[in-house]
């Protein structure tokens, strides 16, 4: 038998024949064109090209802070981390040169007080959005009707796509004023005045500070911290949810005793996801905060800042520095914040994906 | 004499003489009442940021703010609608491009290792700080390569910020389509890029677009990478890519809500009503577009 012939005759009268051997056209682009469309070859390059882009934007992040921040690690040395300074020197001064670093006389930096009010603010965020995450969760998975819940995860991508300069404007105009109004005395007058306790009273200022900017923040992070929490509760198994009802349970204690330790891993990478969010948040902490610099806040009211607030508030400033040390200090600032919010963001995924055996979602959730 | 114990009694346990068992009542009652007070914090914020909005904005409101560019003292919003919109389009074809090209290598293409670290990649890439993309675009782009305040600039860092969003829901939307698709294009003689553009892309569709508008949604709403590399100007945008600033919503509410003249105050409430509107038409689009694709597939079935 021989395989000389086509298997098919080419169609009648068309007088073009058929081309069974694969690509031999006369002309360049047509043969291109159809190496490019026949090939995998061509389409993998392609794509995998587009999915080196975010590695290599990984790479380069970190390298441009690198270059950048350089000097002023060297200068800063670290110390950095625990000082409270934030003393731009003498910009009409001849500037000087330490270890061969060009900065204005007397310019010293410190990154404690950014560091703390970075913390505490994204603390005072998850304590506030992981209860009433779960809560709202476990309400929406193992009890409300499939219409609210619906309607409350309508109410959930909402929230993710507020623009956070929206919340900013929401929490200095309308939340904060209210809190420090109605709110924040009752505690700042009542607390004992003993160690510890004595940071939840004092002074409150109007409508800007710690607390006012953690809860908000909080409300920010709830929909990836519920979406993610929702998703979870969804993919617990029927048979020990059922199991648990058969034993005699009701459902709020199935749901607390079977389902609730079933997601146990993934709800603390879904809080630390949170919590990586809330670290780098910036429009809405800066318009809340009360953009103070190189002072720890007072109390649990008072105004405070934010590495991230800081960066955006002061990046302006910093070109007036003719030296640009300010900017290369601007520049260890996103260094410390970028390794701090990476630790948490790698830490949670690996958490997760070796204990729970699911992802966790990119981004906002829902 | 001791009753039976009943079964399944949901919201009323007794305990095994019979006797109704407070403490899991009160249990049952406590636990259900503090997570719908949850679902009630969930909705309040949400309820009072939206009426915070819109009873500020509503009364100050004059339909020419869509019309009229900004001037030093109030005017509209008209260059920053165009600017946001211009943004938008260009997030959605560079940001859009690479994403679903790269999304489809991740589905499609990327095994073990590479696979591992390229999606890993993306993650972390989503979960660095915006304001840090912004710092580091100003210093790059802006500084170090001369574009200074620009389109091009302020594209390519929103476009590294929503990258991961789109290749994240790209993969996701193509593993979902089943095996037996791409088997039959396969039997039936399909060229790979064919298949592909053909039956799997077409039947990840709705998948993938929800990606893109909920890029497309972030990128509406960022302020932070925006205004150090597409800084602002009252004017309308130009089409040129570098050396022209751009002006954008979001700057309007961030520097507006505090100033002395009355007009710009308004302005800021004005921006924030458009944003919130923005992104609700950007929530309406992506349910229309999984419903409708739902409507098709169960009258296929």
């Amino acid at each position: 038998m021989t395989l000389t012939t086509p298997d098919r005759a080419p169609p009648a009268g068309t007088g073009v024949p058929l081309d069974t051997m694969g690509g031999r056209h006369r002309n360049a682009p047509q043969q291109l064109w159809r190496w490019f469309t026949q090939e995998t070859a061509a389409l993998r390059g392609l794509t995998a090209v587009a999915a080196l882009v975010p590695l290599a934007a990984l790479v380069a992040i970190l390298a441009v802070l690198a270059w950048k921040a350089g000097p002023a690690l060297k200068y800063n040395g670290p110390g950095f981390l625990t000082r409270t300074d934030w003393r731009p020197g003498s910009t009409y001064a001849n500037p000087v040169k330490t270890d061969g670093v060009l900065h204005p006389v007397g310019a010293l930096y410190g990154a404690l007080p950014l560091i703390v009010g970075t913390l505490a603010s994204s603390a005072i965020a998850v304590l506030f959005a992981v209860p009433v995450s779960v809560g709202a969760a476990l309400a929406v998975v193992e009890k409300l009707p499939p219409r609210i819940s619906n309607g409350v995860g309508i109410f959930m991508e909402v929230l993710a796509g507020i623009p956070s300069v929206v919340f900013g404007l929401w929490g200095i105009l309308t939340f904060g004023p209210w809190l420090s109004r109605d709110i924040d005395p009752i505690f700042a007058n009542h607390f004992p005045d003993v160690p510890l306790l004595s940071f939840f009273r004092g002074y409150v200022p109007a409508g800007e500070g710690l607390l006012a900017a953690g809860l908000v923040l909080g409300v920010m992070i709830i929909p990836i911290v519920a979406a993610t929490t929702r998703d979870l509760l969804r993919q617990v198994p029927r048979l020990p949810k059922e199991g648990a009802l058969a034993l005699g349970m009701n459902d709020f204690e199935m749901a607390r005793k079977v389902s609730l330790p079933w997601i146990r891993a993934g709800l603390i990478g879904a809080s630390v996801l949170g919590l990586a969010r809330a670290l780098g948040e910036t429009i809405a902490v800066a318009m809340v905060s009360g953009s103070a610099l190189a002072t720890m806040p007072v109390n649990i009211f008072g105004t405070f800042g934010t590495i991230a607030s800081t960066i955006v508030q002061q990046l302006d400033g910093s070109l007036g520095d003719g030296t640009g040390f300010e900017l290369r200090t601007l520049a260890e600032f996103a260094l410390v914040l970028a390794i701090i919010t990476l630790a948490a963001n790698v830490g949670a995924r690996l958490l997760v994906r070796r204990v729970a055996g699911t992802a966790l979602p990119v981004g906002r959730g829902v | 004499m001791a009753r039976p114990v009943p079964l399944n009694q949901d919201a009323a346990p007794f305990d095994l003489y019979g006797r109704p068992d407070w403490r899991r009542r009160t249990g049952y009652l406590v636990g259900w009442g503090a997570c719908l007070v949850a679902v009630a914090l969930v909705a309040i914020p949400i309820v009072w940021l939206l009426w915070g909005v819109v009873s500020r904005a509503v009364p100050v409101w004059r339909w020419s703010v869509l019309t009229e560019p900004t001037s030093a003292t109030g005017g509209g919003l008209a260059n920053e609608i165009v600017g946001t919109l211009l943004i938008v389009a260009g997030v959605a074809v560079l940001a859009g491009s690479i994403g679903i090209l790269s999304g489809i290598y991740l589905a499609e293409y990327a095994k073990g290792a590479a696979g591992t670290i390229l999606r890993g990649a993306s993650e972390v890439l989503a979960g660095i700080p915006s304001i840090v993309l912004g710092y580091v675009g100003y210093i790059a782009l802006v500084i170090a390569l001369h574009w200074q305040y620009s389109l091009a600039a302020a594209l390519i860092v929103l476009s590294a910020l929503t990258v991961p969003y789109i290749a994240k829901a790209t993969e996701a939307a193509l593993r979902q389509v089943p095996t037996p698709y791409r088997e039959g294009a396969d039997a039936l003689g399909m060229s790979p890029l064919r298949s592909l553009s053909r039956i799997t892309i077409k039947t990840a569709l709705p998948g993938i677009t929800t990606g893109l508008l909920v890029a497309l949604a972030i990128s509406v709403g960022e302020t932070a990478p925006l205004l150090y590399t597409a800084g602002f100007t009252n004017s309308l945008p130009t089409l040129h890519l570098t050396h022209a600033p751009v002006g954008y919503l979001t700057y309007a509410v961030w520097t507006f809500y505090n100033s002395p003249f009355k007009g710009q105050e308004d302005l800021s409430f004005d921006a924030a009503l458009i944003l919130v509107v923005l992104v609700l038409i950007f929530i309406v689009a992506s349910r229309l577009v999984v419903a409708l694709t739902q409507r098709n597939t169960e009258k296929n079935n």
